[in-house]
């Protein structure tokens, strides 16, 4: 290895030659490397873009990917250069030459690196701010909401309007029910979503931690009981979501998942009104729409469950604020 | 000690530990009930499999815990498990026997039936020597009733089947004692669905929180094969 430069010669081990092939090849390598990221794997990187969100996510993984294939193809190209052409010769017991002392490498090392820290640094939080939170859950009072919309949950809800259409996520071992509150507050296991519409989850859960976790949407929001976790997108593009349970909540935790699918207004318009009307019987023994749900208390308790003194905690329910819990 | 001893001391240690571990995870961890194979009895396309429900299993290990059993398609026998097998692209019509007592759904969206043959269940319900005639039933209030005891849900395929319960006070109080059950105020639900073309697992599992004193009601019964939750295999 080379010691300090004025020791160093043009030629030989670890010479200016070296350098200087170093140099090239890593700067070639690094153009062609990070387009291929880019442009040619980027388009593919997880999540998709059937979302803002998901779009931003993977934006995010595009630029990251980028900005790291230098650094991957500089030590690579370091590490194989010296295995091809800096090998130990038969013989030859001398140690390389020690490297200290250089403060013009030492504050370019420091420089290019603090930049890439600060920057990323800007550039993460600018990505969390302006996709309103970037699909992830911000908890039951948003900082970042998508600009220009109203939260009401209570008004109907129609295309194009300002009025954000909510959907209350809830999680259950081991299924996941959707609630509609701007239609009457109908809860179906499907997750209907219009095209380029804005949508607020609102994340919650009647028993254990859960976590909403829609792969296609860039959305993951943990379900906690007793808390309203909110987490926005807006589906750019029609197809189906896969839903998971992100959280290991049991012994079927592996099989609470669910297909969704964003579908055009028109589509969404049609299968919502529907569902309102098929479920109306069901939506009236439904617990009125509320952010959070407590088990030991029922809505129109019938006089026998009264009588036997009987809740839908069941076997039990722990409430998330209690500090005794197992 | 001498080295020889220290060695021998140490390797008999370390497969003491070995051999601890391989017990544990064969006998705790994977420890699976009985398959109760329907496939050899489908006949015509359908098939017939039933189950029960009891307030306490009232043997083994866990005696007070609630659970289902499932009949021996050739001996009749309750047998303490809840994985069956049942044939591809066939009608499954199930019998459920409900022994136990009513406890409000958690969430009452799973008081309506869905995925079954016309999306009803019938039933019928026995209190001392009187039985209903049969109803058929499309949502059950659990909240305002006592109208469930458990469900046999299998989410995967959209399945939820609310097991109707003994509806009064005084049924309620008089529940079988000794499982399986053969007697006691109870429900006789039937309804039937058509298995997946292919095959595969599907878990089914019971939406009343009743593993009473675990954690949020789903501990115990509820997350322990055999009991509250269990797997239908679909042989293809």
């Amino acid at each position: 290895m080379a010691a300090d430069a004025s020791a160093t010669p043009d030629t030989g081990p670890g010479g200016r030659r070296d350098g200087v092939w170093l140099a090239a090849l890593w700067v070639i390598l690094s153009v062609v490397g990070c387009a291929l990221v880019y442009f040619v794997w980027g388009p593919h990187l997880p999540p998709g873009n059937q979302s803002s969100s998901a779009a931003s996510q993977q934006f995010d993984y595009k630029v990251l990917g980028t900005i790291a294939t230098p650094v991957v193809i500089g030590v690579l190209l370091y590490f194989g250069w010296a295995l091809a052409f800096w090998r130990q010769q038969p013989g030859d017991e001398t140690d390389a030459a020690p490297i200290h002392g250089n403060t013009k490498i030492a504050a370019t090392w420091i420089t290019v690196t603090g930049a890439i820290v600060l920057g990323l640094a800007v550039f993460g939080t600018y990505e969390l701010i302006s996709p309103a939170g970037a699909g992830a859950g911000e908890g039951p009072q948003p900082i970042w909401k998508p600009a220009g919309t109203v939260t009401t949950s209570s008004a109907s809800w129609a295309p194009g309007g300002k009025n954000i259409l909510q959907v209350q996520v809830i999680g259950q071992q081991w299924a996941w029910t959707f609630r509609y509150p701007q239609f009457g507050g109908f809860e179906t296991t499907q997750l209907e979503l219009p095209l380029n519409e804005p949508v607020q989850f609102n994340v919650t859960s009647l028993d254990v931690i859960h976590s909403f976790w829609a792969y296609q949407l860039g959305v993951k929001a943990d379900a906690n009981p007793g808390v309203n976790n909110v987490a926005y997108t807006t589906p750019t593009h029609l197809g189906t979501i896969t839903v998971r349970c992100a959280e290991l909540c049991g012994i079927w935790h592996g099989a609470m998942f669910d297909y969704g699918k964003v579908v055009s207004d028109s589509a969404f318009m049609t299968w919502a009104q529907q569902t309102e009307t098929q479920l109306a019987s069901v939506t009236k023994i439904l617990p009125p729409y509320a952010l959070t749900y407590d088990p030991t208390v029922l809505a129109n308790v019938g006089k026998v469950n009264e009588e036997l003194g009987l809740t839908s905690a069941g076997g039990g329910y722990y409430n998330p604020a209690d500090p005794e819990q197992p | 000690m001498s080295l020889p001893a220290r060695v021998t001391t140490l390797m008999i240690a370390f497969l003491a530990v070995v051999a601890g571990g391989i017990f544990v995870a064969l006998h705790f961890i994977g420890a699976q009930p009985p398959v109760e194979d329907y496939t050899p009895y489908a006949s015509g396309g359908q098939v017939n499999v039933v189950l029960q429900t009891a307030p306490e299993t009232t043997s083994g290990s866990d005696p007070d815990w609630v659970t289902y059993f499932i009949q021996n398609p050739k001996t009749k026998q309750w047998i303490h498990t809840t994985y069956f097998a049942v044939p591809a692209n066939t009608k499954v019509n199930v019998t459920i026997e409900g022994y136990d007592g009513c406890t409000p759904l958690r969430n009452p969206a799973w008081g309506k039936v869905m995925g079954t043959t016309g999306g009803v269940e019938d039933v019928q319900y026995v209190s001392g020597k009187s039985t209903t005639p049969v109803k058929a039933i499309s949502q059950f209030n659990s909240w305002a009733d006592c109208a469930v005891q458990h469900t046999f849900a299998i989410p995967t395929l959209g399945i939820n089947v609310p097991v109707a319960s003994p509806t009064t006070v005084a049924d309620n109080n008089n529940l079988c004692g000794t499982a399986p059950c053969t007697s006691g105020p109870h429900s006789v639900v039937t309804f039937s669905f058509t298995t997946p073309k292919t095959g595969g697992v599907y878990p089914w599992q019971c939406f009343v929180p009743c593993g009473g004193g675990y954690v949020d009601g789903n501990g115990g019964p509820m997350g322990t094969p055999g009991y509250m939750m269990g797997q239908m295999e679909v042989q293809a």
